[in-house]
């Protein structure tokens, strides 16, 4: 499979909660931007200026470093009409690109079916959190779920003999064999071989891995870590799923704000760093996005739900810059307070389909929305 | 019978109806005996209620969890783990599964235990009287857009899934209906809320509102009249499809996988006898639902039914902590245990919608097998949880064990779990390669019962397994 390794490669990074866009991406000159944030805003003195409109807030600067090196795209104003305001319709919304109707198939699902569609490699897709994302979820296609450590990846992980647990693990393989037109006892089958195919092939990526790398202590950095070891051990993965969180900042949103996108952004550079000293970085992207993001005036500590949001696609084959426009902050130009999206997600979607991944847009977004020239 | 399958029925009743018992507890019920049992869980008032004020000492933030998990689960968990009512609780579950409200829109933790309450003290009530309360529920009404139906304005939301999801199934109504409905529950919203901020969440109350009310002439199901929302339920009970239709899920809850419900109005249920026993049942006791759980537990259908229905998240969890004790404290730690469900697909007090969690087969996917495979195994595992260590010592009675033995112990004890002869017969190889456990002297007891955990554990991976 080592040919594979130069295919092109996305990592989605979730950003659970809703992220406040207002606070990430700063337009430190519009007067409205401090009215409005009188409790959470950031004081000008820290703002982080990358051109002449828009700041970072000082714990982002691991990831102006990368805006400074024109690998960095931020996509402004994302969303979609009539914004739900509700973390788990949104994120519903973001996963199965279906606005109007509950989605039964995840997107990257559809991503994986369409490169594997006979199930030939069962880490196409490898997915680091405690459940299966609704993104990747697409009933028959298997996809790598690692919920803990990578090390300790796979099914009975507390049989501590090695050898006492191979041999478990090959009577789970032997109880599991498909009994064809079994119906569920078939599909159980499949599914618990597929699994299991899964963990053994991920097993060996931790021991092929060395690097002089340090990550930070954080549970992104080790979940971006376990992500550069598989893609660095070449097993044909193309899809990479984690999270980070929770960005639901209705109080107290400063401290809170600051540690979480600390750590997703030092994490980021260990992560992208660890690519480069490997020469396995320019097939990679980084997708980064939130469900939504926060309303315009804060609440006294924090923020409310809001509508549109920022989102990042960032790494050595981007072209960085800022792509569509920053939505009016203007009172008579809010929605129910909050920022009217501008750009369509499934627009970012078709983007990353079509000149990344080389898949018809169409198929895996129902429907065709406007790109943008955010990749070489 | 034998004992045996005294033991194996009774069992099966109890996962079904409950969330599985220790072999203590069967013991105990086989001698009280079959009928007597389905009779007490048929009455749970008999038995003393989960003692709120422990889960309070413990976890105070349970009380109002607010928005955010997991206290919300916290707090459901520790009832369904602890609860000495499990026919009570299991119906709460059951019409959380149909009168599918979430967290994702309500975003109040607080109303949504609330209607769990609802349910558990009307759950085996009267159907009818259910769904008058369910449609003053605020929190059904916040959900489905009810505060939103106005005299002049109609909002369908409600209207269609009371019809659709809530009695009917759809095909058993038409589109005017649907209108019809709608604009006799104008009017049904609930008091302003008072702003959360700054002294916190306050619950909210149903309001009926004349002034909003369309009271003209409505025409529902064949009926005309200036209907209001009261005389919608009480059309809605009298056709054969609402009784036809709650019962095909009590059938695909408690007795075997049906498919999914919007496949309903298409394929017909697996067994037609059953519905229709169970319907008759039904309308004859003026939509008492208990008559017609008494019905179930009590027919060959039910008890022939073994280990055909696939084990929801939510009764793997439950299924387990209660097997293996030690959780009737609402520890430090319940957080991560009530979120556990979550993992494996089913995210409790929060269905991905209306329609609740897609069941059966659909539960199974490549991370939510081996979430519900390690979680089990994980508890099995653990010796010093109280209900694996009397599983250890049942075993250690028989002092020696061939490796047959060893299998036939541990599916016994754990179930009695029914496996095909292939499985049983890895796992006694599996077995065979320990050779014969013994508990004749101290290091022997240990190694024997480390291998019982895990014969314990290989059991619990297995297809099998999956299924109650």
């Amino acid at each position: 499979m080592p040919s594979a390794q130069k295919d092109p490669v996305l990592v989605v990074l979730q950003l659970t909660g809703g992220n406040d866009y207002l606070n990430t991406v700063i337009p430190y000159n519009n007067p409205l931007y401090q009215d409005n944030r009188k409790a959470v805003g950031i004081p000008e003195g820290q703002i982080l200026a990358f051109d002449d409109e828009y700041g970072f807030p000082p714990y982002l600067a691991p990831l102006k470093k990368v805006w400074d090196e024109g690998k960095l795209a931020i996509m402004h104003g994302v969303g979609y009409l009539a914004s739900p305001r509700s973390h788990f319709r949104s994120m519903d919304i973001w996963h199965t690109c279906e606005a109007d109707k509950v989605g039964t198939e995840g997107w990257l699902g559809r991503v994986i079916r369409e490169f594997d569609p006979r199930k030939e490699n069962v880490v196409t897709a490898v997915s680091f959190g405690p459940c299966l994302f609704r993104a990747l979820s697409v009933p028959g296609v298997p996809v790598a779920c690692v919920a803990g450590a990578l090390e300790t990846y796979g099914f009975l992980p507390n049989i501590q003999e090695p050898t006492q647990r191979q041999q478990m693990l090959e009577r789970f393989a032997r109880m599991y064999a498909p009994i064809e037109g079994s119906g569920v006892m078939e599909y159980l089958g499949t599914t618990g071989l597929d699994s299991l195919k899964g963990a053994d092939i991920l097993k060996v990526a931790p021991s092929l891995y060395s690097s002089t790398v340090q990550y930070p202590n954080t549970s992104i950095a080790s979940k971006l870590r376990g992500i550069a070891q598989v893609h660095l051990a070449g097993l044909g993965t193309r899809i990479f799923y984690c999270d980070h969180g929770s960005f639901d900042s209705h109080a107290g949103q400063n401290p809170l704000h600051a540690s979480l996108w600390t750590a997703v952004s030092e994490g980021l550079d260990a992560f992208m760093t660890d690519l480069r000293q490997h020469d396995a970085a320019d097939n990679v992207i980084v997708l980064m996005f939130s469900e939504f993001g926060r309303r315009v005036r804060d609440n006294g500590s924090g923020t409310d739900h809001g509508a549109a949001g920022a989102t990042f696609v960032l790494g050595d084959r981007v072209k960085g810059g800022h792509y569509g426009e920053y939505p009016s902050l203007k009172p008579e130009h809010l929605v129910q307070g909050d920022l009217n999206p501008s750009m369509d997600f499934r627009g970012i979607y078709s983007t990353i389909l079509d000149k990344w991944l080389k898949i018809n847009p169409a198929l895996i977004v129902n429907g065709t929305y406007e790109q943008s020239a955010f990749l070489h | 019978m034998t004992y045996q399958d005294d033991i194996g029925l009774m069992a099966h009743l109890m996962r079904r109806a409950g969330f599985g018992a220790s072999r203590d507890e069967l013991e105990a019920r086989v001698a009280k005996g079959y009928v007597a049992t389905v009779e007490e869980l048929l009455n749970p008032e008999a038995q003393p209620p989960v003692d709120p004020y422990e889960l309070l000492r413990y976890q105070p933030s349970a009380l109002l969890p607010g928005g955010q998990p997991p206290m919300g689960n916290v707090n459901y968990m520790y009832y369904m783990v602890t609860t000495k009512r499990p026919l009570e609780e299991k119906m709460a579950l059951f019409w959380h599964h149909v009168l599918a409200t979430g967290n994702s829109k309500v975003d109040n933790y607080d109303q949504l235990l609330e209607q769990i309450v609802l349910f558990r003290h009307n759950g085996m009530g009267n159907y009818r009287d259910l769904l008058l309360k369910i449609a003053k529920n605020p929190t059904m009404i916040f959900w489905l857009d009810n505060n939103q139906n106005h005299g002049t304005a109609v909002n369908e939301n409600w209207g269609r899934e009371l019809l659709e999801l809530f009695s009917l199934g759809a095909g058993n109504y038409t589109e005017k209906d649907v209108r019809e409905a709608s604009r006799a529950f104008t009017g049904w919203t609930f008091e302003t809320k008072i702003p959360r901020l700054p002294y916190g969440r306050f619950p909210w109350k149903f309001e009926y509102r004349p002034e909003d009310h369309d009271d003209g002439a409505k025409e529902f199901l064949g009926h005309r009249g200036h209907f209001n929302g009261e005389d919608i339920i009480d059309i809605i009970v009298q056709q054969p499809a609402c009784a036809r239709f709650i019962c095909r899920h009590l059938y695909n809850f408690f007795v075997a996988d049906e498919p999914q419900v919007p496949a309903w109005s298409l394929e017909p249920p697996r067994d037609p006898a059953a519905i229709d026993a169970m319907a008759t049942a039904f309308r004859e006791s003026n939509y008492e639902i208990r008559p017609v759980l008494r019905l179930l537990f009590k027919s060959d259908f039910f008890k022939n039914a073994r280990y055909r229905h696939l084990k929801s998240p939510a009764e793997v969890v439950v299924g387990t902590l209660r097997l293996v004790g030690g959780y009737d404290l609402p520890k430090p730690g319940y957080g991560e245990l009530s979120m556990q469900p979550s993992y494996m697909g089913q995210d409790l007090l929060n269905p991905p919608s209306v329609e609740g969690w897609h069941t059966g087969s659909e539960w199974i996917n490549s991370g939510s097998l081996m979430a519900r495979i390690n979680f089990v195994a994980d508890q099995l595992g653990n010796q010093s949880l109280p209900g694996v260590r009397a599983i250890i010592d049942r075993l250690k009675a028989k002092t020696i064990l061939e490796p047959d033995e060893l299998v036939g112990e541990c599916l016994d004890l754990l179930g009695p779990v029914e496996v095909g002869a292939d499985t049983r017969r890895e796992l006694i190889d599996q077995a065979r390669q320990w050779g014969r456990l013994s508990w004749d002297s101290g290091p022997n007891a240990q190694i024997a019962a480390k291998r019982a955990t895990e014969m314990m554990q290989l059991i619990a991976a297995t297809r099998e397994y999956q299924f109650a």
